[in-house]
């Protein structure tokens, strides 16, 4: 009786707005047209405002002529060159400060955590202060106080700091001696880039006879001896083609040398100091990660501590670190814009302060600036996600 | 074969007691500091460190620092000299704001302060109904307080604001609107509608991707370009919606992960039983997701509220920015450290508070079996 009156009904065939598809198509189709319709908006405001106050608009402006200087120039930039040569300047020193600044950072950083685990009482409580102290301070303070109150302060260059007679630091900046490269000094390049190459090739050599055979191969001091020994013996060979051009005090103020500005110094300190922390933080969640049961069967197999932390700890430790160490590097990439608040010449204080300020036009160099910075995260990200693959626990 | 047993009489050998080495003050230095050669070392470098770099600072900034007086003059320069703190204290915390009108800050603040504790401290009841007043008419009181302009109260531009009081508006705002969006973001960047998600990446990868500088540059140069002619925007408000994208991008990130943390049989229950979407949404999914991301959103919250000094660089003045203001007034030079160790002390104090506060709330949330 029952199952002759279910058969009887038709399936119920739900009214086309209770539809579940029709509605995600209707809420889909409500929420692009506000997004454009406000994009719209936007833009036909833009375009309005910009007729009204007589701001041209497209990207001819790059070729024109920038007339300013620009402290700090690794290619060659004077003030007739044009904007797209100043904004390649600047990018050139963001990118720089970035690299030197993530180098440095991951190196404080790790010998933070492990610091901050070690048995040593009170290293394992500086590590803990300098790391809970750093940590809770805007960044912009600590630029501040790096910049304004340690490097502004120094003495002027009569009364430099000095260090061996070859490092001056002054209000200035930071003088050290000049490498100068004589003929012949290519083929200790190419020795170095030899050992990189050559190194490459053993190890993976030594590791296709470690899988077929069970015999090791010392990698380490073999890749060492190649890397630092073939540049050192074509240097040897070549007659010590380098020299070093000191900085000297001539008058007022020092001549010669290379000279690093307080600004890239400031910058520098403060974020790899501040980037520091946060890896430390990283570091030791990673190491506190991999179970004390891996650290004692390896004990078990027979493995020596070195190897034991070489081999089983440090892997897997790797594993659960790189992911939070990538979005550090990502944002000291980014806070380095906060360099524009001590005038270091990077992007934003030479595109988006001068430049704007020259032409006015804000939608394309507020824009440029943005397309750069998403450019770089994209690429960070990439790479990283590359190398986490690289490193993550293959399942079997 | 001679007889190995020893004869043992209960009490002939008493239990001695461990070595003094081992125990009390020697015993913890000697595993905890002196254990090895390494930690021979180790200890005495942090010795060295601390000698070097703590006991210059304590003393610069407490035994000889200058502490009374009234005027430069009084500071003998042997050490910090909080004078200066004490002269500019006014202009810290409030900026320029009238004189006369200051009480109206201080209501403002001491209201909210007194919602936020009777919400922080266990065991104060009508919680709720203190959450629903920060959420919703105190920002309305807040706004007619500060900036005034109805009720009799004078109107404050603005650009009179500054030090502490900005700081705290910046963050808090950020705070209170980058939850919310935050949460639809993450929603929409988890929802099965290509559309509503590809929107919401784009949004969250492209606030992400740039530094707040730019976000801030775009909000004072740009949004005055996007409105309608004759539309004048304020300052603060332009920065205060550059903060709140920003963070909200942040926010969506957070919240993200912990809708990924929730199995999907929450969900499945949850629908199976008939609720709607946003009925398993704010009953099942959000409150057992957020709270697994108390850690995340309190760093994130950390984060914009250190964020907010960059707003110093587009012409607003928070508590640094009122520093460096006064480090370089022409009667004051040479004082920088002073004020930035009083702005540090001030930043300090409020982010060590939040992150503690995140703590003691992940150990009283906490319902799983911790091993």
């Amino acid at each position: 009786m029952a199952v002759q009156a279910q058969e009887g009904l038709a399936p119920a065939k739900p009214v086309f707005w209770n539809d579940p598809r029709f509605r995600a198509l209707i809420y889909q189709v409500l929420v692009l047209g506000g997004v454009i319709a406000f994009g719209a908006y936007l833009v036909n405001n833009t375009i309005a405002n910009m007729e009204a106050r007589g701001i041209s608009s497209g990207f001819g402006f790059l070729t024109k002529t920038a007339g300013f200087d620009i402290g700090q120039t690794l290619i060659e930039y004077n003030a007739e060159s044009p904007y797209w040569r100043a904004m390649v300047v600047s990018i050139i020193n963001t990118l720089m400060v970035s690299a030197f600044g993530i180098l440095l950072a991951t190196v404080l950083g790790f010998l933070l955590g492990v610091a901050r685990l070690s048995h040593n009482w009170l290293i394992s409580r500086l590590a803990a202060v300098y790391i809970e102290v750093v940590r809770n301070l805007p960044l912009l303070l600590q630029i501040f106080f790096w910049y304004f109150a340690v490097l502004r302060s120094v003495p002027g260059p009569r009364q430099s700091l000095n260090a061996w007679d070859a490092f001056f630091l002054n209000n200035r900046g930071l003088y050290m001696p000049r490498p100068l490269f004589e003929s012949g000094f290519s083929l200790v390049v190419i020795g170095f880039l030899a050992g990189v190459v050559g190194s490459f090739v053993l190890a993976r050599w030594a590791k296709k006879r470690q899988m077929a055979t069970g015999e090791q191969f010392p990698v380490f001091k073999a890749t060492l001896g190649l890397v630092f020994g073939l540049p050192l013996l074509a240097f040897l060979v070549t007659g010590l083609p380098l020299s070093w051009e000191y900085a000297e005090l001539k008058g007022f103020n020092f001549a010669g040398g290379m000279r690093i500005q307080p600004e890239f110094v400031a910058m520098l300190i403060a974020l790899s100091m501040y980037t520091a922390a946060f890896i430390g933080e990283i570091v030791r969640a990673g190491i506190l990660a991999v179970s004390h049961g891996q650290t004692e069967a390896s004990y078990a197999l027979g493995l020596r501590p070195g190897l034991t932390l070489r081999l089983v700890v440090i892997p897997q430790a790797l594993r659960v670190i790189v992911p939070p160490l990538t979005s550090q590097y990502l944002n000291l990439t980014k806070n380095s814009s906060l360099g524009a608040a001590i005038a270091y010449p990077e992007i934003v204080l030479v595109f988006a302060g001068t430049v704007l300020m020259q032409t006015g036009q804000a939608v394309e160099i507020i824009g440029l600036t943005m397309a750069f910075y998403l450019t770089v995260s994209l690429l960070i990200s990439l790479f990283m996600n590359w190398y986490n693959k690289k490193i993550a626990l293959v399942e079997r | 074969m001679a007889d190995t047993t020893q004869d043992y009489t209960p009490g002939s050998h008493p239990d001695l007691p461990p070595p003094s080495s081992e125990v009390g003050v020697i015993g913890w230095l000697r595993h905890n500091l002196f254990a090895t050669p390494l930690d021979w070392a180790l200890t005495i470098l942090a010795v060295y460190l601390i000698y070097v770099l703590v006991v210059p600072a304590l003393d610069w900034m407490l035994f000889s620092a200058d502490w009374a007086g009234e005027t430069r003059d009084d500071c003998s320069r042997e050490g910090a000299c909080w004078v200066f703190a004490r002269v500019w204290s006014k202009v810290f915390i409030y900026g320029r704001y009238p004189v006369e009108e200051l009480w109206r800050v201080n209501l403002t603040f001491i209201i909210q302060f007194a919602g936020l504790a009777a919400l922080m401290i266990p065991g104060v009841p009508y919680k709720k109904w203190t959450g629903i007043f920060l959420l919703i008419p105190y920002p309305v009181i807040a706004f007619f307080l500060l900036y005034g302009g109805a009720f009799g109260l004078e109107p404050v531009e603005t650009s009179l604001w500054g030090g502490l009081m900005v700081t705290l508006v910046i963050a808090e705002v950020g705070i209170v609107a980058s939850l919310p969006i935050g949460i639809v973001l993450a929603l929409g960047r988890r929802s099965k509608m290509p559309i509503i998600r590809a929107i919401c990446v784009a949004f969250i990868e492209l606030w992400r991707g740039v530094p707040l500088i730019t976000v801030l540059f775009m909000a004072s140069v740009m949004f005055p370009l996007f409105m309608p002619e004759g539309v004048n925007f304020d300052k603060l408000l332009r920065a205060l919606i550059g903060v709140a994208m920003f963070s909200a991008a942040y926010m969506a990130e957070v919240v993200r992960g912990g809708l990924q943390a929730i199995p999907k049989g929450q969900y499945e229950a949850a629908q199976a039983l008939g609720l709607s979407y946003p009925k398993v949404m704010a009953f099942i999914v959000l409150p057992q997701a957020l709270k697994l991301v108390i850690p995340g959103i309190v760093n994130t919250f950390i984060g914009l509220f250190k964020d907010t000094t960059l707003v110093l660089i587009i012409g607003l003045f928070d508590l640094l920015g009122v520093v460096q203001l006064a480090a370089t007034n022409p009667d004051w030079l040479g004082f920088a450290v002073e004020g930035y160790v009083v702005a540090a002390v001030g930043f300090w104090v409020f982010c060590f508070a939040m992150s503690r506060y995140s703590m003691y709330m992940e150990r009283k949330l906490e319902t799983g079996h911790k091993r």
